[in-house]
């Protein structure tokens, strides 16, 4: 650890540089989903503002923050100004948890999985608040759907992420990093629930990042914008920005869980580790983008089926299947 | 409240079958809630009610119990302006009627006024007319197609993607469009007697071109719709129109087609050079918004077949059947009346002159296709979702501005 002696300072300077990091890092993501995006479609993306449109997030960013900030009359204005705040900080927290490289982590907590999937149900509240302070029957509607949707989809991320829990025998994120270690990932060791698990923590998370095939909360075609639909300037840009934090985060800890997090091959340094750790997470994320930029969007009453009658049964199984390998097949898990 | 029955749900084997219709006339004060109604305006302004369509919903949580269409946002008074126009003058006014077909608009209102005067249009003049009408389809149903996909998959997302693809092959018939009357949208091409402008050299074979590249991307979009199971679960079974129904309403075109109905003026009543060549019609079973997009996929491949053929037969001669007029006032036609109805992109639009002898018309009705398909619209909402209402809108294809007029 950088700062052995002092966990308080350590957390500290780690939490506020690693995500200072992260918010650069998601501006240059979206400039990446909006390049990507374009090349899907025959466009060529941002293009005009700095070299091939890199100074296109910050423009952005300055564009939002100039703009008027209208609050409508009947709004419940106490939560209607904390809710872009809070959509924010609730998306940073999970990255608390996760370890960059060995050592290389804000807070190495012994329940960090339980930790990140409280973290990660919390994004309902700010959607949930937004949706009713605007005092806006469509973001009423999205901040319905959003409920409806976490509370769902948070059972079947469970279960997805409890199975390199019993794998590694430890809820503790650089534990699991660890049994890990030379290149048996839990997404294809042991053969099998590995993978689904994977699948299905895959589905629910994009389910609560409310991504595409999943974002039904916001749903421009039905719903305006959803939740923020009367959120101008900067307000709507962090619930943006909040969106695409939880997608990184949620790449981040999908990388660790079953991809080995920083393990990979070559010289054990802190920076080489940093970047397969990169390296994965952006892998994770542009799996998501190619998934959003191919699919429609399914039906409200279409996704709590999808959750109810597949996703959690199949969650249930492939549980069980990990539980009885991790206590019958003897090898290298815990 | 039995009048309303759900919309979804699986569906039954294909064949003649009455399905059960949702009361559009339900008194909302005899209808009891689980708990408050909620009162919805869809539109005007919406980002998927195709221009200004404004929809009223009586919402019980997320289920439609009642829907009234309210039209006339687009309200251009194009007919009272016909009466105050010379018959060469009011080509160009029907071009914004449905602004993304103007091309069968302006067929429509010439035939009309043909029929009037008793003008022989030249043979190859119908060739003409006949080609840019169905290239003009082509043209129509890919901008429904990218609209549709644009609802169902929101404007971020992979709804986008179909919307790019699908403009991009939009662009290459509006390219065709531009070269052939120097117009990419309002073309005024057609004219009373014939059409403007002859074919520039080089023209047919872009035409081929044009058709060979988007036949190859059909596929694509297939690809990226009816073989993914999410679009299948969004569209199947979804706003099905029972045969009666459209009848009773008057639907026409591909959402007529869709219910199993052979109902294509272009074979029962050919016109321009229609009766030269064999159309085939498209038809799907099952009136549902599945059945509508195959319906209009499928009429894609056919008119290009048909723009193609009749561009290699295109025969010699003049484009105008009568001499070129001094002045506006000239075109007097006989008093008496005229209708006449072709098969535009969404269905049967017809036209209405009747003149007085006089060189403006005494009144002309124009009968567009998007009006009835909107009608169909409280039949077929209650007992949906928010979701499906915008999916079901979006099949029918309507085009406001000649809903409206």
């Amino acid at each position: 650890m950088p700062f052995p002696h002092d966990p308080i300072l350590h957390a500290l300077v780690l939490g506020v540089v690693l995500c200072s990091a992260l918010l650069g890092v998601t501006s240059y993501f979206i400039w990446f989903e909006r390049k990507f995006a374009g090349r899907m479609q025959g466009r060529v993306g941002p293009k005009h503002v700095g070299w091939e449109g890199l100074l296109q997030p910050i423009a952005d960013a300055f564009k939002l923050l100039l703009k008027e900030d209208i609050v409508p009359r009947a709004a419940d204005k106490p939560l209607f100004h904390l809710a872009p705040l809070l959509a924010v900080v609730v998306a940073l927290m999970g990255v608390a948890v996760v370890p960059l490289a060995s050592g290389l982590v804000i807070a190495d907590l012994d329940v960090g999985v339980l930790f990140f999937l409280a973290a990660g149900a919390m994004t309902v509240l700010p959607t949930w608040m937004a949706g009713w302070a605007s005092n806006n029957k469509y973001a009423l509607i999205g901040g319905m759907r959003a409920v409806a949707q976490s509370v769902a989809y948070g059972v079947p991320m469970v279960f997805g992420a409890l199975v390199p829990v019993i794998f590694a025998g430890s809820m503790n994120l650089s534990e699991i990093v660890a049994a890990q270690a030379g290149g048996h990932w839990f997404l294809w060791w042991p053969p099998g629930p590995g993978l689904l698990a994977a699948g299905i923590f895959l589905m629910a998370s994009l389910a609560e990042g409310n991504r595409i095939p999943f974002d039904i909360p916001e749903a421009e075609s039905e719903l305006v914008s959803g939740v923020s639909t009367e959120y101008t300037g900067m307000k709507f840009g962090m619930f943006y920005l909040a969106e695409y934090v939880h997608s990184l985060v949620g790449s981040a800890l999908f990388a660790t869980l079953f991809l080995g997090g920083h393990d990979g091959p070559g010289p054990d340094l802190l920076a080489l580790q940093v970047v397969w750790f990169a390296l994965k997470t952006m892998a994770v994320a542009t799996f998501i983008l190619w998934i959003r930029w191919t699919f429609v969007r399914l039906r409200s009453d279409q996704l709590m089926t999808l959750c109810w009658k597949w996703l959690l049964p199949a969650g249930l199984v492939v549980l069980m299947v990990a539980a009885v390998w991790a206590r019958f097949v003897p090898g290298r898990t815990a | 409240m039995e009048m309303i029955a759900p919309q979804h749900g699986s569906v039954s084997a294909a064949g003649p079958r009455v399905l059960p219709r949702a009361n559009p006339y339900l008194d909302i004060e005899s209808y009891e809630a689980e708990g408050d109604l909620m009162v919805l305006n869809m539109g005007p302004q919406h980002p998927s009610t195709h221009g200004v369509l404004r929809l009223k919903l009586w919402l019980d949580g997320e289920e439609v119990v009642k829907a009234v269409p309210y039209l006339g946002y687009l309200h251009r008074g194009v007919e009272k302006l016909l009466e105050k126009l010379t018959y060469v003058m009011s080509t160009p006014i029907v071009d914004k009627n449905d602004y993304v077909s103007s091309m069968t608009n302006e067929i429509a209102l010439c035939m009309a006024f043909e029929k009037l005067e008793g003008t022989e249009v030249p043979r190859r003049a119908r060739y003409m007319r006949t080609i840019v009408a169905e290239l003009q389809r082509v043209a129509s149903h890919l901008l429904w197609l990218a609209t549709f996909a644009l609802d169902m998959g929101g404007a971020l997302g992979g709804g986008t993607s179909v919307f790019m693809y699908c403009f991009r092959e939009r662009e290459l018939i509006l390219d065709l469009f531009e070269e052939l009357t120097g117009a990419r949208f309002h073309y005024h091409y057609h004219q009373v007697g014939g059409v403007r402008h002859d074919v520039p050299t080089g023209w047919d074979a872009r035409v081929h071109e044009v058709a060979a590249r988007i036949l190859e991307r059909i596929p694509e979009y297939e690809q990226m719709l009816a073989e993914n199971p999410i679009f299948l679960k969004r569209t199947r079974g979804i706003g099905r129109i029972d045969v009666g129904l459209a009848q009773e309403l008057g639907l026409s075109g591909p959402n007529l087609r869709a219910c199993g109905i052979p109902f294509d003026l272009r074979v029962l009543q050919p016109y321009a050079a229609y009766d030269e060549i064999e159309v085939r019609t498209v038809t799907a079973e099952g009136g549902d918004v599945l059945a509508r997009y195959r319906v209009r996929v499928q009429e894609m491949r056919e008119s290009l077949r048909i723009a193609t053929t009749l561009i290699d037969g295109l025969p010699g001669g003049p484009i105008m059947g009568r001499k070129p007029i001094e002045t506006p006032n000239a075109v007097r036609p006989p008093a008496g009346e005229a209708y006449v109805a072709i098969e535009s992109p969404r269905g049967e639009l017809g036209t209405w002159v009747i003149s007085d002898g006089s060189p403006k018309p005494y009144r002309a009705k124009i009968r567009p296709p998007s009006f009835h398909a909107l009608s169909a619209l409280p039949w077929l909402l209650p007992g949906t979702t928010i979701p499906d209402v915008i999916v079901i809108l979006g099949s029918l294809d309507p085009i406001m501005g000649e809903a409206d007029r």
